[in-house]
């Protein structure tokens, strides 16, 4: 008895060090989402190339990401070469949603860099970024055929998260009736 | 035209008119319970981000829209989850986080209390064994 009282502290120590050591492997960006399994949040939105107006029910019937991007953000130059890549994929339909920007810059930016996107929708305000949560530009939402969120992901992908994560989820929500 | 422009001074007192003392308290008070997700040890009230911007205004735009505080915090958890609460709310996930420093208090106070008794008792116990041991010895001398 005495000697596991001894024992103690350094049994407290150990969990400790574990559960720390766990602490410093988060990513404390990564925040789950609240909107994952429900429907994207509603939008009427401009698209960039016109005056044309969409709305959320762009998404139903096919496999969809949502792409945020805005051409002041450094980290999406990174993840650019990506989405170009996937988007000459078949049946890879990917929207852009260009946060706070100027139509001017964002316009530019498709020129030099090239467009991946299907389709554009201008959120000038941020208030649709707001309702879908959006924090740290790029994010890329995964939407199914019901224009329901499945998956987030936070900051530029990388091929990495494609290829391991992105596609598999992609295949499968395509399955799905 | 003199009179157009004083009155267009005026303009701005007509659309802060509504705007009372207990809202701009409340607005403040509701601002620094709301974490900035972009530089998250910062409230949205503390915070310089556009986002934090964007959000105060959305605030301060629901009060004046007679939304309640629980309302607001609501919206907030609805776009961005509990995170963005400095107060989390009390649920099986976070009952630990709530909890814990009252049991870490209480198993404390029974560590203390065990080691206390437990001195007690050896200083008892010595006492009577230097006791039994001072009288053998002056048994012994007697002896002699």
């Amino acid at each position: 008895m005495k000697r596991l009282v001894l024992a103690f502290p350094l049994l407290v120590l150990v969990v400790l060090i574990v559960a720390l050591g766990r602490g410093l492997s988060l990513d404390p960006r990564e925040v789950d989402s609240p909107l994952i399994g429900k429907p994207a949040p509603a939008f009427t939105l401009p698209l960039l190339s016109g005056d044309r107006l969409v709305n959320q029910d762009l998404f139903l019937g096919q496999v969809s990401l949502l792409n945020v991007w805005a051409s002041w953000c450094v980290a999406c130059r990174a993840e650019h070469g990506i989405l170009n890549a996937l988007s000459k994929q078949p049946d890879m339909h990917i929207y852009g949603l260009n946060y706070k920007d100027e139509t001017i810059d964002a316009k530019r930016w498709l020129a030099e860099r090239g467009n991946p996107y299907e389709a554009t929708l201008r959120d000038y305000d941020g208030q649709v970024g707001i309702d879908w949560g959006v924090y740290g530009v790029p994010e890329t939402f995964v939407v199914d055929k019901h224009g329901v969120i499945r998956a987030k992901r936070i900051g530029p992908l990388t091929w990495d998260y494609v290829n391991q994560e992105l596609l598999p989820l992609l295949e499968q929500l395509k399955g799905e009736a | 035209m003199r009179l157009i422009g004083f009155l267009m001074l005026l303009l701005p007192l007509l659309a802060q008119a509504d705007w009372s003392a207990q809202d701009e308290r409340r607005w403040r008070a509701l601002n620094d319970e709301l974490r900035c997700l972009v530089c998250q040890n910062q409230s949205i009230a503390e915070s310089a981000a556009p986002l934090a911007e964007d959000l105060r205004a959305q605030t301060r735009q629901m009060i004046e829209s007679g939304q309640s505080d629980k309302q607001i915090r609501q919206y907030m958890t609805a776009r961005y989850g509990d995170f963005v609460l400095y107060r989390p709310p009390f649920k099986p996930t976070t009952w630990l986080l709530w909890v814990g420093p009252l049991l870490m208090l209480i198993f404390g106070a029974g560590l203390v209390w065990r080691m206390r008794r437990g001195v007690a008792q050896g200083a008892g116990r010595s006492a009577e064994q230097t006791h039994a041991e001072v009288e053998r010895l002056l048994k012994d001398i007697d002896n002699d």
